[in-house]
């Protein structure tokens, strides 16, 4: 049998790890959480009808009442943009922030407590593999989208389009982190926590409207939701002719959003380490939480 | 062996733990002191709600000690958590975790990442440990798909991923049919056997797989260490005793088994399996522990006055139970009030 402590004579010696096999451990780590996420792509072909067919009825649904209000051409493209960016909120409200109460009940809670990697390395795997999955989904969306409905689109800036997307992911996912641990420590049902959080997000996220329709609730959702801020620039770099002095306006530069966003990224990440690390004292301390039979 | 207890695989000196509760705090350990020798298969043997389980999750760093000291592998479980995680791993029966949708082969490999194993070596690994534990007719089906004999296999091929230096059981056979348990058993005494040094804690409440596989033995009951030794030296602890196992037609009238229990030269009365062809029948089985064999013919009068007829009697070796019922005054099986000495 290959050993896994192969130069190691003692348990001690074993114990000792550089930081270069640390970082390699979560590195791996990592890949291997957001392994099952990726590899269900294959697996689970139903995620078709439910997490694409089925939002696209959202969407068709806003898309003819644009229509039928003879709204400019831009609340389609607007729209449809807002359908795939539902796909990632959905994927961090469902598997991100439900998903330590889902892994404590199967038992793999307390696993990945016991095991040598560090916690926030199963969140970025989850985050890792939630991304991946659900790009696959909103790009089936924005695909199917445009094409029935014939929007267009003019992206000048693609890298920075791109960019504004990762910038958007990080705060995103970092909340999803975030809530993983928060899920955990204030409720019984993390069903209904995240069931709590779906709906007030679609609204003050604007992901089926222009957001400057609810000034000023607005102003404060571009201060708190990655959703709000990401959407918001990324409809700018997407759709740049939009009437400035209209509805359709931009809430901030694209700059000063990109800014917003980078500190959320921060903020986020951050704040689901200190959940975490505040999460792991009082499992050990209380005896709750991160036990199965608790 | 060693005596200093950073060279111990577990050294714990009073360690309590107590959940909050209500109406009352409830004291799961109570002061337990243990010392386990590094290459020892350790059991802890004791009913539900023993603690034996709370002890494991201390001993894996889940759980903080509301008092006392405890070792693993010479590290601190209180500060020393990261380095206690990576020379153990802990198989837990009845244990459902991973991720339905892999396949056996994707489900260890993913774990083997979590201990930072190489693509390569994870899957060599994998294939090993597969074939050790006989899941390669397996090794292509989702994990969803297995029965719990083989989804217990594949939970205990995950705790060797990481060759752990103390491996921590927590009641793996639980649940698993004769074959099944009978062939974790196996495993698990081949893979120790391979590498001088491998130490296990085993927690059951099956005295046989304890005497079938345990160098020693803790026997444990409210939190308690009760009895400690070789299951030998255990079993020595009540040979003074003669002990009969008594099957009646029906439970004694007239204040039952308790009755019994306090007959003169009866040290004991506890409830037994009723197996063989009675197995499913109205009849009852008795282990009685006797100061001598005189007091026999006492405990058959007394149940004959009682209603009950003698389908069947023999004398018994000494078990761990016997050992057990000698130090708390109860069988496994039996709670408060239902069995008498």
């Amino acid at each position: 049998m290959s050993s896994y402590h192969a130069l190691a004579k003692t348990p001690r010696e074993a114990a000792e790890w550089s930081t270069g096999r640390l970082i390699r451990v979560n590195m791996r780590a990592i890949v291997g959480r957001a392994y099952p996420r990726i590899i269900g792509l294959t697996r689970e072909p139903s995620w078709i009808f439910f997490e694409i067919l089925l939002p696209f009825l959202a969407v068709s649904a806003f898309v003819f009442v644009y229509r039928a209000l003879e709204a400019p051409e831009e609340f389609i493209g607007f729209v449809v943009l807002g359908g795939a960016m539902t796909a990632f909120w959905l994927n961090v409200v469902w598997m991100m922030a439900a998903q330590f109460y889902w892994e404590k009940d199967q038992g793999n809670l307390e696993l990945y407590f016991s095991a040598p990697m560090h916690l926030m390395s199963i969140l970025a795997g989850m985050a890792i593999g939630g991304l991946v999955m659900t790009s696959s989904r909103a790009l089936a969306v924005i695909g199917i989208g445009s094409i029935l409905f014939g929007v267009s689109y003019d992206i000048q800036q693609p890298w920075l389009l791109a960019g504004v997307f990762f910038l958007t992911m990080i705060p995103l996912y970092g909340m999803g982190m975030l809530f993983a641990s928060l899920f955990l420590m204030w409720g019984r049902e993390g069903f209904h926590l995240a069931q709590l959080l779906q709906e007030p997000i679609y609204f003050l996220g604007g992901v089926n409207f222009p957001i400057r329709a609810i000034m000023p609730v607005a102003a404060l959702a571009i201060a708190v939701l990655p959703l709000a801020v990401g959407l918001d620039a990324m409809r700018q770099l997407v759709f740049p002719n939009s009437d400035p002095e209209e509805v359709l306006a931009p809430m901030l530069p694209v700059n000063v959003e990109i800014v917003i966003l980078a500190v959320m990224g921060v903020v986020f990440l951050v704040a689901a380490r200190l959940a975490l690390g505040y999460l792991e004292r009082l499992a050990r301390r209380e005896g709750r939480l991160t036990l199965r039979w608790q | 062996m060693p005596d200093n207890p950073d060279d111990l695989a577990i050294h714990a000196r009073a360690v309590t733990r107590i959940y909050k509760a209500k109406p009352e705090p409830v004291t799961a350990l109570g002061g337990v002191d243990l010392d386990v020798q590094p290459g020892e298969f350790f059991g802890l043997l004791g009913p539900n709600g023993a603690g034996k389980t709370t002890l494991i999750k201390i001993l894996t760093t889940l759980l903080l000690p509301t008092s006392g000291t405890a070792r693993v592998a010479g590290f601190d479980v209180v500060n020393e958590t990261a380095k206690i995680r990576r020379v153990i791993n802990m198989v837990s029966g009845g244990e459902q975790s991973g991720y339905g949708l892999l396949t056996t082969r994707e489900q260890l490999w993913m774990f083997s990442q979590f201990y930072g194993l190489t693509q390569r070596d994870g899957w060599k690994r994998v294939d090993e440990l597969i074939e050790i534990t006989g899941l390669q007719e397996q090794r292509d089906q989702k994990v969803r798909t297995l029965s719990t004999g083989q989804r217990q296999k594949l939970n205990f091929a995950r705790g060797l991923l990481n060759d752990p230096w103390v491996l921590f059981l927590d009641e793996p056979t639980l649940g698993l049919d004769v074959a099944a348990a009978r062939d974790l058993r196996e495993h698990t005494l081949a893979w120790k056997a391979e590498t001088e040094g491998r130490t296990v804690l085993l927690t059951t409440h099956y005295m046989v797989e304890a005497e079938q596989l345990c160098d020693r033995i803790a026997i444990v009951d409210r939190g308690r260490i009760l009895a400690l030794g070789t299951p030998e030296e255990l079993r020595r602890r009540v040979q003074a005793e003669s002990i009969f196992r008594i099957e009646l037609d029906q439970l004694p009238a007239q204040g039952g088994l308790a009755a019994i229990g306090a007959l003169p030269g009866v040290v004991s009365a506890v409830h037994a399996d009723v197996d063989g062809e009675g197995a499913g029948s109205d009849r009852v089985a008795v282990k009685v522990a006797l100061a001598d064999d005189s007091a026999l013919t006492s405990v058959v009068t007394a149940v004959a006055e009682r209603g009950s007829h003698l389908v069947g009697l023999e004398k018994s070796e000494p078990s761990l139970e016997d050992v057990f019922v000698e130090l708390v005054g109860r069988g496994f099986g039996d709670e408060d009030g239902t069995s008498a000495s």
